[in-house]
């Protein structure tokens, strides 16, 4: 009994919701990140490259180590570098200098490398698709999940520009409108909704896959590693019998 | 040819003298339970982080502008450097479970009682070196969870009266945590402190081995001997503890194994989220949790209102373990002969610990606050309790041989 209360404290204790702080409330949605899927990253890759990688650099990963991991030939590997002079050795930089970024944004663009593995991929992908307008911000956009970002949506071409829906609260002067809920956009963007979704799910699966690439290794080892280690505790549990056969308890 | 050799080393050296002493014919009691494993999986964890710290080491640099990315470079172009690092981070997280399991360990059993006082001492000294030892390793990734944690706890040392902000100044090396704190604390973490660990996991080791261990029972088996001097209830350690141990070691190793390979961030428990943010001295997070081992300390200290009284509630809720074989006055050992008052009492504390582990993880809210001073109550309660509750207790007759 009394262990099997210890037993449910401990479970308890690790399964408590851990404390991120949430900046905004808004429901996140399931990216559905699968890193066993190589086609996916690859087209991830390529957005990040067509779409992220001219303001934002990440610079511990090294083209080469996406070749490896995904197993690209030299054709594909080619085809996500910027140039015929970049190497696999090298890490994805960005070109735009840091004092025009600051100048055009009043930010340095963050380094995307380890973005996944901070915020989680769910984050991510809601982060990427609910962008909206909203005329009161410099870029006349702002997100759902973070607010008065200080990114304009790149991608509004492909997903047309979404609307918010609100909600008000309170009354008179502290009145505050809070956002609810995101509608289809008034004109449709080049991709339709499932292809844009799509789209973002591929890269966030990249930039998870990119946050932590060991985590393919993982994987890879985790069962030989737990299989050995299973057939190891059976073999001592024997030895153990046999060596106890003769203690009385 | 090497028999000889073996006997002219022998000669030389207390080679079998040591073996027979400390595992062929060091007896121990044969009714060791679940709870006992934890000693030895805890030399085991001690010598993983060893081993695994000094690959770590080669590739880290202690510099404010390269831990952060140095750690990456492990991570990612190190052969079976992301390996060294998750069993040694995992490993941190492991030392402590399997610290906090033994400690309760030898509450439940009564194993701080005489004549194992000074192995309990040795104990806690571990427990402490070990928590500096954990603490410091923690700033070394220089993420914001180390920036900001390490800048949190050393900037209690200022709230100390009179000598305070000179004492954080002086632990810093600087006005702020910064390179020079960075190098310190590597300096420590790497040589000084692992050093101070292994001198006392051998002072608490010789003493256990000295007057033997006790066990689920609490029975003295060194009273019952037979014509040849061996106790009767007692089995030689090795090779029925060594084969048992393996075993043990074989589970925990599976559960560890199945963190690190499929769960190494443990929720962000065992690896916080937004540690994978490089130390911004300009930028506080909006919330500084500390890692899980320390937030029932933490707690503690943040459910007290003033500063300064914070920080002494902390220590003491460690140091008071010091003191348990005195506070305790009930020669009963078992909990399995003890009352129900005891056994209500030892129960409370655990379930305030994981309580207050629990909160310390969350970001203050007011309700928050008054369930970590309640369940604080419940905790420095258990001693006061124990004190009262073993004056006259009520126990069960302990039985004079192994059950």
């Amino acid at each position: 009994m009394i262990r099997i209360t210890f037993f449910l404290c401990l479970i308890g204790l690790l399964a408590a919701p851990n404390a991120k702080a949430a900046s905004s409330n808004y429901p996140l949605e399931d990216a559905e990140v699968d890193l066993g899927d190589k086609a996916s990253l690859y087209r991830g890759a390529q957005t990040f490259m067509d779409s992220c990688a001219s303001c934002h650099g990440a610079k511990m990963m090294r083209f080469g180590r996406i070749g490896d991991d995904l197993g690209l030939s030299e054709e594909q590997l080619a085809a996500l570098m910027p140039d015929e002079f970049t190497k696999p050795g090298d890490v994805i930089t960005t070109n735009m200098p840091a004092e025009y970024a600051q100048e055009a944004f009043g930010i340095v663009p963050p380094d995307l490398t380890l973005t996944a593995r901070v915020n989680g991929g769910d984050w991510l992908y809601t982060y990427l698709t609910t962008f909206y307008a909203d005329p009161d911000t410099a870029w006349g956009v702002n997100n759902a999940v973070f607010p008065d970002v200080g990114m304009p949506h790149v991608l509004a071409a492909e997903q047309g520009l979404l609307q918010p829906v609100y909600e008000t609260e309170g009354e008179g002067e502290d009145a505050k409108r809070r956002l609810v809920g995101l509608e289809s956009p008034e004109r449709p963007g080049a991709l339709s909704e499932e292809e844009f979704e799509q789209k973002m799910r591929d890269l966030t699966a990249f930039m998870v896959y990119m946050s932590e690439p060991a985590a393919l290794l993982r994987a890879h080892y985790g069962p030989y590693v737990l299989a050995f280690l299973f057939i190891f505790t059976l073999v001592m549990y024997l030895l153990k019998k046999e060596y106890w056969r003769d203690i009385k308890h | 040819m090497i028999k000889s050799l073996g006997k002219w080393v022998d000669d030389r050296l207390p080679v079998s003298h040591f073996w027979n002493a400390h595992l062929a014919k060091y007896y121990v009691p044969h009714n060791f339970n679940f709870w006992y494993y934890f000693g030895s999986l805890l030399l085991v964890v001690f010598v993983l982080q060893i081993v695994t710290g000094i690959w770590l080491t080669m590739s880290y640099k202690p510099s404010a502008d390269d831990a952060f990315a140095s750690v990456e470079y492990i991570m990612r172009d190190v052969e079976w450097g992301w390996l060294l690092r998750y069993l040694h981070s995992t490993g941190a997280s492991f030392f402590f479970i399997a610290v906090y399991l033994h400690i309760f360990r030898g509450m439940m059993y009564g194993s701080y009682k005489k004549p194992r006082e000074l192995i309990w001492i040795f104990g806690v000294l571990i427990l402490l070196v070990l928590m500096a030892e954990a603490f410091m390793g923690y700033l070394l990734p220089w993420g914001q969870m180390s920036y900001w944690g390490a800048q949190v706890i050393i900037s209690l040392f200022s709230s100390v009266p009179v000598i305070g902000p000179d004492l954080a100044l002086w632990i810093r090396g600087d006005y702020v945590v910064s390179d020079a704190t960075l190098n310190r604390f590597f300096a420590l973490h790497v040589i000084a402190l692992p050093l101070v660990l292994l001198f006392l996991i051998g002072g608490h080791i010789m003493a256990l081995h000295e007057v033997g261990s006790n066990n689920p029972d609490g029975v003295d088996i060194k009273e019952n001997k037979d014509d040849t001097g061996k106790p009767v209830d007692g089995i030689p350690f090795h090779p029925y503890y060594t084969v048992k141990d393996l075993f043990g070691l074989g589970v925990f190793m599976f559960i560890f194994a199945a963190v690190l390979f499929y769960w190494p961030d443990g929720g962000g428990l065992f690896l916080e989220h937004p540690n994978f943010t490089p130390a911004d001295p300009l930028k506080t997070p909006e919330h500084i949790a500390p890692v899980w081992y320390f937030a029932p300390h933490y707690a503690i200290l943040r459910a007290v209102p003033d500063k300064f009284l914070g920080v002494v509630a902390m220590t003491v809720a460690i140091l008071i373990l010091f003191v348990l074989p005195w506070i305790d006055r009930n020669r009963t050992r078992s909990i399995r002969y003890r009352s129900t008052a005891f056994k209500v009492n030892l129960f409370a504390f655990a379930a305030a610990f994981i309580g207050l582990g629990y909160l310390g993880t969350q970001p203050p809210t007011t309700l928050g606050t008054l369930a970590s001073q309640l369940l604080s109550a419940v905790y420095f309660g258990f001693f006061v309790a124990v004190y009262f509750i073993s004056r006259r207790e009520r126990t069960q007759p302990v039985p004079e041989r192994l059950q």
